[in-house]
């Protein structure tokens, strides 16, 4: 672009979605300036600012104009630094449908019934979230399969923006695992997928900037314990 | 595009979100095959072959292929033909980014509150709702005053998407204003957009594709009176 551009993006380490505009900046070989937010505590002025409708991160500031809510974020960045690295969103209007309507999937549908079953503390419930969350499994296994077209990503060659979407939130997953012991992706059920987090993972331009599993495990074992102790009390 | 095109629209004539293709597909000139589902009765086999995951309409059928999900489908029809004129997104990355974020707002914040407040069985629940809605349309108001800069849609002199998303639900509002005689969009809180919203109305791509705000207040009725007979059964 050549004038003087600046970037900040505030966030917190182990937020998935956070991590979205991290691996979008990345891809577009981006300098940025992060802030991390205290969301336990108090959250910033400038944080406030620039989101006040939902008071949230990520939130990336573009020559001091906030960009709000993590895919359109990704989106801003695919677009404004469009002539930098590969392109996110894929080039056919239809391609681009697909992986729009399977993010929100995940978004959406997916990752709320994951959420709801780890928090709950009735085990029907969980029970019942963990079936929709391998079910949602199942599904993604096949968007994959159709959209990938054999290739390595759901972006095809290169890292796209479901793989940034679902890829986001493999740490939390594999954190899970850990913590609790018990396998939610496995090689069986939905082995391309499983290959695919794999390779996500180890991407140049996602494992610098995902932070470490066993960091995000014992914050998962922390957060669970007080969002249950909350529940306990309502 | 030269090639014969086969566009079929499945959707149902009071649905918001059918009402958001059929203004994208009238801006853009492009000539469709609309199918009315029935909602109340079984749904069509077509509908459930092309969207098997979430059932639902607008499903646009571009050649056989679909693509589902109301605002997605808007922006498939803007970047497809996009040699017509006009454009339904913004040109401006950063302007296509707060087109997106409050079109998500209106989406995923604003119109679930209304919902709740249309349905809930407590007063309590019910004004707090409206509390929300109403604190909603005021960010609204403040959101199309700033994007707008002076001119009569959010888009700018024609029709966009923030329009196309917001204005859908606008015959939905007039109808409920007449059938719970209450006001919503309230001239004294929100001026600008109730200019809007009539400005909306009765434009060219619009005043054709929306239903009868009568004919809406008389199904809401209808929905009130399915919904308190559910409710009293179970």
């Amino acid at each position: 672009m050549g004038e003087e551009e600046e970037v900040k993006l505030l966030g917190t380490w182990y937020s998935p979605v956070v991590l979205r505009a991290k691996i979008a900046l990345r891809l577009k070989s981006v300098d940025y300036d992060y802030v991390e937010e205290d969301l336990f505590g108090s959250k910033s002025e400038l944080l406030l600012k620039s989101n006040p409708v939902y008071k949230k991160v990520p939130v990336l500031i573009h020559n001091s104009k906030p960009v709000c809510e993590s895919l359109n974020i990704v989106e801003y960045i695919d677009e404004t630094w469009n002539s930098s690295g590969p392109a996110i969103l894929p080039s056919h209007p239809h391609d681009r449908a697909l992986a729009r309507f399977w993010s929100a999937f995940v978004d959406d549908k997916w990752f709320p019934a994951l959420m709801a079953a780890v928090v709950t503390k009735s085990e029907d419930a969980k029970a019942k979230g963990m079936e929709e969350v391998e079910e949602g499994l199942l599904q993604l296994e096949d968007a994959f399969n159709a959209l990938s077209k054999g290739k390595s990503f759901f972006g095809g060659e290169t890292i796209g923006l479901m793989d940034i979407c679902l890829g986001s939130f493999l740490v939390f997953l594999k954190a899970r695992e850990k913590l609790k012991k018990e396998k939610i992706l496995t090689e069986l059920k939905t082995p391309t997928l499983y290959r695919w987090a794999n390779r996500f993972l180890s991407d140049e331009m996602v494992k610098i900037v995902v932070p470490e599993i066993d960091k995000v495990a014992k914050f998962i074992g922390e957060f669970e314990d007080s969002a249950q102790s909350v529940a306990s009390k309502s | 595009m030269g090639e014969k095109e086969e566009v079929k629209l499945l959707g149902v004539w009071y649905s918001p979100y059918a009402i958001r293709p059929k203004i994208a597909l009238r801006l853009k000139s492009v000539d469709y095959d609309y199918v009315e589902e029935n909602l109340f009765g079984t749904k069509s086999e077509l509908l459930l072959k092309s969207n098997p995951v979430h059932k639902k309409i607008p499903v646009l059928l571009h050649n056989n292929k679909p693509i589902v999900e109301s605002l997605n489908i808007v922006e498939y029809i803007d970047e497809t033909w996009n040699s017509s004129a006009p454009s339904i997104l913004p040109s401006h990355p950063y302007d296509r980014a707060l087109a997106r974020f409050w079109s998500d707002f209106v989406d995923n914040k604003w119109f679930p509150a209304l919902r709740v407040a249309a349905i809930a069985k407590s007063e309590d629940a019910k004004a707090k709702a409206m509390e929300e809605v109403e604190e909603g349309l005021l960010q609204l108001e403040d959101a199309f005053v700033s994007i707008s800069k002076g001119k009569p849609f959010f888009g700018g002199e024609v029709i966009g998407f923030m329009d196309i998303c917001f204005g859908s639900f606008v015959v939905l509002l007039k109808a409920r204003e007449k059938f719970k005689a209450e006001k919503l969009l309230d001239e004294s809180k929100t001026p600008s957009l109730c200019k809007w919203a009539d400005r909306f109305l009765s434009d060219e791509t619009v005043k054709n594709v929306a239903p009868e705000v009568e004919k809406v207040a008389e199904f809401l009725q209808e929905l009130e009176v399915r919904a308190q007979s559910a409710a009293s059964r179970s």
